[in-house]
C-alpha cells in the first residue's frame, strides 16, 4: 500500500533522512522507534504531505503522491500535544473531517457517534476539549483521525504526554482498535515498550537511517547492531578480539571479561575485533559464563538485578550476597 | 523546524493564494505595503518635517536654548518626582496584591488599573471634582480652603493616581513569581526578615522595579493633558510647551526642537527598559502563585492591609466616584444667574449638552462631540484594523524583514501625540480643513495597541492545528476559516475596543489638529473646564462622565475578550 523509496532530507546541513525506504501493508502497523533526533517525526511529516523531501518518493497504492497537498492525502494523523481546536466542542473536533468532505449532517453526527463510541467517549459530544484530561484529550484526538475513516493513520508520540498507567491502558485499546478497523498505521515512538506492544513491525531509526526492522520478536532476538542492542538495552555489551576458530566453526573471542565462544556471520579473521552481546538471563545449556564479584544488587518485582565488578549486570530469580563471588552461564552472541 | 513555511514553500503544491500571501516570507512584502505606507505619510514625512525644522538656522538661539534647556529640567524634576511618589505607594500596593488574599481583592485590584486606561481629560476632570475650588471637598466643607488646580501637586498626584497600575502589575508579577522556598531557604539560614529583603526578595525584584521606574517616568515625562488641565500652562514640560509654541505662542522653530529633545528623551528610556526588560524576563520563572498567597495572620499584617486597603480605596474610588456625583449636583450659581441658586440634584448638565446656545463655547450642540468623538472612534477602529491585521500577519512569521520592521512600527509609541500633532501641520497643512485628519491621527497611537493584541494571538495558532486541520482534509482556504479566523475573533474584539478606547480619550493631537467645529469629547471637556461659569463646569463634568462610562464600558469588554497574556504594555 504505502512505499516509501529512498527518502532523504536535510536541513540546515544537517542530514535527517538518509535514503530511507520501507513498504507498508494492507492493515499493518509499523512502528518507527528512535531517539530524539533520530528522523523519525521528520519521516512522518513527509509521509503526511507536511514537508518535502530533498529527494526520494512516497507513493500510495501506487500513486506518487509527491504532488498531493496534506488535506487530499486522507491520511490520518494524531499528534503528540493532540492538536485538538480550542475554539470548538469535543463533536465539533471529530466532526471537522467529515465537515470539510461536505458529507450530509446525518452522516456525520453518525459516523461522530461511531468515532467517539469507538474511543469511549460516548456522551463527550457537547463537551469543550480544553475542560478534558490529557487522555481523554488523547481519545478526542484519535477519534477526529478515525471518524473520517482514513486510508492510512499516523501517530507521532501520541502517548508522551501521558502518564504510565494510562499509557498502557490507552494502548491496549489502541491496539484492538488498530485490529478492528486494518486501518494500516505507522506509530512513532522513542519508548521500546510502547514500539514492542504495537507494533507488526519494528523500524529503528538512528541518524536518518534505518538501521534494523523485523517483527518485535526478530528485533529481540537479532539486534544486528552494537547500537540496537545498546539502544533497547538487550544486555551486556562487550568489546572482543578472535582468538581461534573451532571444529562447528564458532569463534573463540578474548575479551576483559573472559573468553567467549559465539557464532558469528560473515568472514573473520584472527586478530579481529568483534562485538559480542551477552544477555544477562540465566540459561543453562549455555557453553558461555559471566563471572564477577557482586557489587550491588536491585529488587525488580520478579527477579534481581544483580551488578558484577566488571560493569556486567545479570537478572537473576535469587539474590546474590554483595561481595560474593558468581558465575553463570548465559547465552552470547556476535554483533558484527 | 518550520513546517507550514516548508509546505507552501514548496512549488509542487498548489494553494490558494490567501493563505500563501500570509504565510510565504517572499510576499510579506505585500502585507507590509499598506501599513508601511501609512506610518510613511502620517509619521515618518512629518517627523522628518519637525526635524528638518529642527535644524533651520533660526531655531538654535540663544534665547530658545535657554527655554529649551528651562523646560527640560522641569520636565525631568516633575516625572522625577512623580515617579518618586508612584513607586511609594505603588511597592507596598504590588506587595499587597501579590502576597495577601483579602475579601474584595479582585475588585479592588480592577479598581486601581482602571486609572490607567482612563483618558486624561477624565482623570483631570475627576480631580476637579474631587479636590478642586468648584468640587465636592472644597463646595461642601466650605471651611476647608486649598489650592490644588494649578499646582504642582495636583500634577504629582494625579500622575500617582495614573501610573500606580503599572507598578502594581509589573513588581506584583514579580513577586508572585518569586520562589517561596528561596525566602525560606534565607530564613533557615538564619536571615532575619530584614536581610531577606535586602539580600534575597530586593535584589531578586530589582529588575522589575527598574522596569517598572522606567515605565513609570517615561509616562510622567511626556504626560499632557493632565499637565495642562491640572497644572496650567504656568507648569511647562516639552509637551505643553509644545502645544502652547504651536498654538498659543507661536514659535514652530522652538516646538521643533523641544520635539526633538523630547524623543532622544523617550528613546533613550525606552532602550533603557528594553534592556531591563530583557533581563528581568530572564531572571524569573513561572511558578505557581497560590503557594505565594495568604491571608494576614499576625496583628502588624491585618493592620497594613485594611489600612493600606482603606488609603486605595480612598485615592482611586473618590476621584471617580467625585466625577460623576458632580456632573448631577449644582453646587454654585451658573454664569450670569442671579437671585437664589437651586443647589442640589440636577440634571441640567446633561440636557444643556443638547442644546445649541449662542455665545455658548461651541457653534454647535455640546452633544456633537460626542457623535464627532463616536465617528472617528468608528474611522479609527476600521482603519486600524485594516492596517494592523497586515502587519500582525506578517510579524507573527517574523522573518528578517520583520526584525527591521518590528520596532519601526512601534515607534509612534514613542513619540508624543501633541508631537505628532505638530507633525501633521508641519506636513498636511492644506489637509487641515478635513475633519477626516483626526482618524489619521488616532490610528498613528492606535495602531501599535492594535498590532500588539493581534500579533500573540496569531503567532499562538500552534502550527500543529493547522496541520491537524490538513491531515483531516482541510484547504488552506478551509484551514484559514475554520482555524485562523474563529481563534483569532476575541483577539480582533480586543484590537478593535482598543482602537475605540485610545480614539475616544486621545487628546493631544486631537487638540492640535481637530477643527473648531468639529470637536471631540476630550477637546469639548477641555474648552468647558476654562470657562467660568457652573454651567459650564457642570457640562464639563457631564461629558467627562459620559467618556468615563464610554472607557469603562470598553475597559470591561477589553477584560472580557483579552486571552491570557496578551495586550500587556
Amino acid at each position: 500500500m504505502l512505499a516509501v523509496n529512498h527518502l532523504s532530507k536535510s536541513y540546515e546541513g544537517r542530514l535527517l533522512l538518509d535514503d530511507i525506504s520501507f513498504t507498508l501493508d494492507a492493515g499493518e502497523t509499523i512502528c518507527l522507534l528512535g531517539a530524539s533526533g533520530s528522523g523519525k517525526s521528520t519521516l512522518l511529516r513527509i509521509i503526511a504531505g507536511l514537508e518535502s523531501a530533498d529527494s526520494g518518493s512516497v507513493s500510495f497504492d501506487g500513486v506518487d503522491l509527491t504532488s498531493i497537498p496534506p488535506h487530499l492525502r486522507d491520511f490520518g494523523l494524531v499528534f503528540q500535544d493532540y492538536a485538538l481546536f480550542p475554539h470548538l466542542s469535543v463533536y465539533d473536533n471529530v466532526a471537522f473531517g467529515l465537515k470539510m468532505r461536505r458529507l450530509p449532517q446525518d452522516q456525520i453526527s453518525q459516523s461522530v457517534a461511531n468515532a467517539l463510541e469507538m474511543v469511549n467517549l460516548v456522551g463527550f459530544d457537547k463537551r469543550q476539549v480544553t475542560e478534558l484530561s490529557g487522555g481523554e484529550q488523547q481519545r478526542v484526538a484519535l477519534a477526529r483521525a478515525l471518524a473520517t475513516r482514513p486510508r492510512l493513520l499516523m501517530f507521532d508520540e501520541p502517548l508522551g504526554a501521558l502518564d504510565r498507567a494510562l499509557r498502557e491502558g490507552l494502548l491496549h485499546e489502541l491496539r484492538m482498535i488498530l485490529h478492528q478497523t486494518q486501518i494500516p498505521s505507522i506509530y512513532v515512538t522513542h519508548d521500546q515498550e510502547e514500539a514492542f506492544t504495537i507494533a507488526d513491525r519494528v523500524l529503528i531509526l538512528h541518524d536518518g537511517k534505518i538501521v534494523c526492522q523485523g517483527t518485535p520478536a526478530e528485533v529481540w532476538s537479532h539486534p544486528g547492531s552494537t547500537f540496537v542492542a545498546g539502544f533497547l538495552g538487550l544486555g551486556n555489551l562487550i568489546k572482543g578480539e578472535i582468538i581461534g576458530k573451532d571444529g562447528d566453526g564458532d569463534w573463540s573471542v578474548a575479551s576483559s571479561t573472559g573468553d567467549f565462544t559465539v557464532h558469528c556471520g560473515g568472514e573473520h579473521q584472527m586478530g579481529d575485533i568483534v562485538h559480542l552481546l551477552a544477555r544477562p538471563l540465566p540459561a543453562e545449556s549455555e557453553p558461555n559464563i559471566l563471572r564477577g564479584t557482586v557489587t550491588d544488587v536491585i529488587f525488580q518485582q520478579d527477579r534481581f538485578k544483580v551488578l558484577l565488578e566488571n560493569d556486567l549486570y545479570l537478572y537473576l530469580q535469587k539474590p546474590a550476597r554483595v561481595g560474593e563471588r558468581i558465575e553463570v552461564p548465559v547465552k552470547v552472541e556476535c554483533l558484527s | 523546524m518550520d513546517s507550514g513555511k516548508q509546505v507552501i514553500q514548496s512549488n509542487r503544491i498548489p494553494l490558494s493564494t490567501s493563505v500563501s500571501v500570509y504565510l510565504s516570507g517572499r510576499r510579506h512584502i505585500i502585507l507590509w505595503v499598506l501599513p508601511l505606507s501609512f506610518l510613511l505619510i502620517f509619521f515618518f514625512y512629518p517627523l522628518f518635517r519637525i526635524l528638518a525644522l529642527t535644524f533651520s538656522p533660526d531655531t538654535f538661539t540663544t534665547e530658545n536654548l535657554l527655554q529649551a534647556g528651562q523646560v527640560l529640567l522641569f520636565t525631568v524634576y516633575q516625572a522625577a518626582l512623580s515617579t518618586l511618589l508612584t513607586l511609594l505607594l505603588g511597592l507596598p500596593a504590588a506587595y499587597l496584591f501579590a502576597r495577601y488574599d483579602f475579601r474584595g481583592k479582585s475588585l479592588l485590584r480592577a479598581l486601581t488599573i482602571v486609572p490607567f486606561m482612563l483618558p486624561t481629560v477624565v482623570v483631570a476632570a475627576g480631580f476637579s471634582a474631587f479636590l478642586g475650588p468648584r468640587g465636592l471637598v472644597q463646595e461642601l466643607l466650605p471651611a476647608i480652603s486649598f489650592n490644588f488646580i494649578g499646582t504642582l501637586t495636583a500634577i504629582l498626584v494625579a500622575h500617582v493616581f495614573y501610573n500606580t497600575a503599572i507598578v502594581i502589575r509589573i513588581v506584583g508579577n514579580a513577586i508572585s513569581s518569586l520562589d517561596p522556598r528561596l525566602e525560606a531557604a534565607a530564613r533557615s539560614l538564619g536571615a532575619d526578615t530584614l536581610r531577606v529583603w535586602r539580600y534575597v526578595i530586593f535584589p531578586l525584584l530589582r529588575p522589575a522595579i527598574l522596569a517598572a521606574t522606567l515605565l513609570v517616568f517615561l509616562f510622567d515625562f511626556t504626560s499632557f493633558g493632565v499637565i495642562l488641565l491640572l497644572g496650567g500652562s504656568r507648569f511647562a514640560t516639552l509637551e505643553v510647551e509644545i502645544y502652547l509654541r504651536v498654538l498659543k505662542l507661536p514659535n514652530l522653530s522652538l516646538a521643533a526642537l523641544l520635539c526633538m529633545i523630547q524623543l532622544a528623551c523617550t528613546m533613550l528610556v525606552s532602550v533603557l527598559y528594553s534592556g531591563v526588560v530583557v533581563r528581568s524576563t530572564i531572571q524569573t520563572a513561572p511558578r505557581s502563585e497560590a503557594s505565594n498567597i495568604r491571608s494576614p495572620k499576625s496583628l502588624r499584617e491585618k493592620i497594613f492591609v485594611s489600612g493600606f486597603t482603606l488609603l486605595l480605596v480612598t485615592f482611586f474610588f473618590l476621584p471617580l466616584f467625585a466625577l460623576p456625583f458632580r456632573s448631577f449636583f449644582r453646587l454654585e450659581a451658573d454664569r450670569g444667574q442671579r437671585g437664589e441658586v437651586q443647589y442640589g440634584f440636577t440634571t441640567d448638565y446633561y440636557t444643556e449638552l443638547f442644546v445649541n446656545r449662542t455665545g455658548s463655547v461651541f457653534y454647535v450642540p455640546p452633544i456633537r462631540a460626542t457623535i464627532n468623538s463616536l465617528g472617528y472612534a468608528g474611522m479609527t477602529v476600521v482603519l486600524s484594523l485594516l492596517l494592523g491585521f497586515p502587519a500582525a500577519l506578517a510579524l507573527a512569521k517574523p522573518g528578517r524583514l520583520e526584525k527591521i520592521l518590528d520596532p519601526l512600527i512601534m515607534l509612534p509609541l514613542g513619540s508624543s501625540a501633541v508631537m505628532l500633532g505638530l507633525g501633521f501641520i508641519l506636513s498636511l497643512g492644506t489637509w487641515l480643513i478635513s475633519p477626516w485628519l483626526v482618524p489619521f491621527a488616532h490610528t498613528l497611537v492606535a495602531l501599535p495597541f492594535v498590532i500588539r493584541a493581534l500579533q500573540p494571538a496569531i503567532a499562538s495558532i500552534p502550527e500543529r492545528l493547522r496541520q491537524a486541520a490538513a491531515s483531516l482534509g482541510a484547504s488552506p482556504l478551509e484551514v484559514w476559516r475554520n482555524i485562523d479566523l474563529p481563534i483569532l475573533r476575541r483577539a480582533t474584539l480586543t484590537a478593535a475596543v482598543f482602537a475605540f478606547t485610545i480614539s475616544l480619550g486621545e487628546f493631544g493631537a486631537t487638540l492640535l489638529i481637530s477643527r473648531p467645529e468639529y470637536p471631540t469629547i476630550p477637546v469639548a471637556i477641555e474648552r468647558f473646564l476654562s470657562q467660568p461659569g457652573g454651567l459650564n463646569y457642570g457640562q464639563a463634568m457631564a461629558m467627562a462622565t459620559v467618556l468615563m462610562v464610554l472607557t469603562l464600558i470598553s475597559i470591561l469588554l477589553i477584560e472580557k475578550f483579552r486571552l491570557p497574556g496578551t495586550g500587556e504594555f
